[in-house]
């Protein structure tokens, strides 16, 4: 297993993995609580990033409704947690067969019918408006007066209940993180990761070479979507309450998008990148507002668009690629063949 | 010999023009077989009905004593018949080994195994020492070989090849002419294409049909065909002979 993970890997990439590991477990004792609640904040991208890329980045289909995924499986657990008592690890299995159930609805009805490219986004953007109104009439979730957590004030951390302190989510976060890291190295590197990118690529061709795109393309829905709840689960214990307004807003999506976009749709370390570049500086950009004493409530909207304009006219595969190339993490992959 | 393809009665019209009108043929096992004939004859639309591309509105198609017509794309290349594209279609973004490595794992799941027998595969059509460059960037004879490559890769019965000689210049047909022969005579791949480039029909196919109108006018040895009155006035044309 760990052989097979690690195979074809440049041993520097692994050092610098390392690095990144081994800065992101220490930085709990160098961090303040601020930092803290920005760094919790950029893993939440870094992995609603990586779930989001298995569906658009490895399997070509855009989604705009990630959202939906992520407040199913966040109003699942929740709702088992205050209703049944049933705790947040019970929780995160019926939260992603949940979230699995809607994706593949919606997979099928798309990939079935032949809904593709921009009408698959808006059909993606459709179900996430549902839920949200649908949930804003659903009583047993608290409708749209907003679904609760029990809070207290925790000294001690409850791993079991997901109650706790920051550093305590931190770390689940970061867990969370690093395992749909490697799942997405090793799907990659699967048969079902080549067969991805190959409809990705073209999925004529691809069905010409054997693939049922069907059958592959649901995979690549059922995945997403699985991935994306405990992001949910997660969102619902750490933040105490939602609101349908808000959890199925379509910003919400948004936010789940921009990280690997301008990352670098596709790789690996796009989404994570891309999470470190647009929520740190827009966090950091937001803190140098207030204290120079400026009160610009849409400023971190603003930023986002001027990011994704950014990226989107000069590097159009996002930062990671070219810096990639920089540093020679790539297996050697000439691209500088001949153009025709 | 026998067939391994057999074609009856095929039809397919579009809003009421005639592509294919009852055309039968049938390719025998380890032949080179040609389908000639002007634009707009059909021969891409009688490609598509056996790659499974387009449904047949009447007719039947026999692949190795089953019928193939109806299915999906897919489950005819399962079925053991590879093909390429008139305008290539290779994965941009992939590496040529990556893009001859999909194909292989169609029949070997195993990457690290699908990656040994496309290496095989491109050491035949002369692309390994290119393996690496990403397939977008590739010259279009290089892209036309991948598209062979990444067919084979999938380990077909038989080969379909729609154009592959196009846009080509001659020392690269002569190139392809012998790699294609090669397969034929070693790997006792069985060939049906469609082809322009009489230099290479003539060169290549142990039979040829010629369409015309969609419908089948002459079929036989090449030598026999080209002397065929009718595909004479309507294909080759007198200046030809």
């Amino acid at each position: 297993m760990i052989g097979r993970m690690v195979h074809d890997v440049p041993r520097h990439v692994l050092w610098l993995l390392g690095v990144l590991l081994a800065g992101l477990l220490v930085a709990p004792i160098f961090a303040d609580d601020y930092l803290l609640t920005v760094l919790i904040l950029i893993l939440y991208f870094a992995y609603t990033g990586q779930a989001w890329n298995v569906l658009m980045g490895f399997a070509g289909q855009l989604s705009l409704g990630h959202a939906l995924y992520v407040g199913l499986g966040a109003y699942a657990a929740a709702a088992l947690y205050v209703h049944y008592g049933i705790g947040p690890w019970i929780g995160m299995p019926v939260a992603i067969l949940i979230s699995v159930a809607s994706g593949a609805i919606i997979g099928f009805l798309a990939f079935r019918f032949g809904v593709a490219g921009v009408y698959f986004a808006i059909l993606t953007i459709a179900f996430c408006e549902f839920a949200r109104i649908g949930f804003d009439h659903f009583g047993w979730i608290g409708g749209s007066g907003g679904l609760f957590m029990p809070v207290s004030n925790h000294t001690q951390n409850d791993l079991l209940n997901l109650r706790g302190q920051p550093v305590m989510f931190y770390y689940v976060m970061l867990a969370l993180t690093v395992i749909v890291f490697v799942l997405c190295h090793l799907l990659l590197r699967s048969r079902v990761g080549y067969f991805w990118q190959a409809i990705r690529e073209d999925e004529e061709a691809a069905r010409s070479l054997g693939i049922a795109t069907f059958r592959y393309k649901m995979a690549a829905i059922v995945v997403s979507s699985a991935m994306t709840a405990p992001a949910g689960v997660f969102y619902a214990f750490y933040y105490n309450n939602l609101f349908p307004e808000q959890t199925f807003f379509i910003l919400r999506s948004i936010e789940i998008i921009l990280g690997p976009i301008i990352g670098g749709i596709g790789t690996l370390f796009g989404p994570v990148l891309g999470a470190f570049v647009i929520t740190g500086l827009s966090e950091g950009l937001q803190e140098l507002l207030t204290l120079y004493g400026f009160d610009t409530p849409g400023a971190k909207r603003l930023f986002y668009g001027v990011c994704l304009l950014l990226v989107v006219m000069v590097l159009p595969n996002g930062i990671w690629p070219p810096l990639a190339r920089l540093l020679r993490l790539h297996r050697s992959r000439d691209t500088t063949g001949p153009q025709s | 010999m026998t067939a391994l393809l057999e074609v009856s009665n095929i039809s397919k019209s579009f809003t009421g023009l005639r592509a294919v009108a009852d055309v039968s043929f049938s390719v025998p096992q380890r032949s080179l077989f040609a389908v000639i004939g002007p634009n707009g004859a059909g021969k891409t639309t009688l490609f598509n009905l056996i790659a499974g591309v387009l449904k047949p509105d009447g007719g039947s198609i026999t692949f190795g004593g089953a019928r193939i017509d109806g299915l999906r794309s897919d489950q005819v290349c399962r079925r053991g018949i590879g093909r390429t594209f008139q305008l290539v279609r290779p994965f941009p973004a992939l590496t040529v080994e990556e893009n001859v490595m999909i194909g292989a794992l169609l029949r070997h799941p195993d990457p690290s195994e699908a990656l040994r027998r496309a290496h095989d595969v491109l050491w035949r059509l002369d692309l390994f020492d290119k393996r690496m460059q990403l397939a977008g960037a590739l010259t279009l004879p290089d892209r036309k070989r991948l598209e062979v490559a990444r067919a084979l890769a999938t380990e077909p019965k038989l080969l379909l090849l729609d154009e592959v000689m196009a846009g080509l210049r001659p020392t690269e047909t002569d190139r392809m002419v012998e790699i294609l022969k090669k397969l034929n005579r070693d790997g006792g791949l069985t060939i049906l294409l469609i082809e322009h480039v009489m230099r290479a029909v003539m060169s290549l196919a142990t039979h040829v049909l010629v369409l015309h109108h969609g419908a089948a006018i002459a079929e036989g040895a090449p030598e026999a065909v080209v002397r065929d009155p009718e595909v004479i006035r309507s294909y080759l044309g007198t200046e030809a002979v």
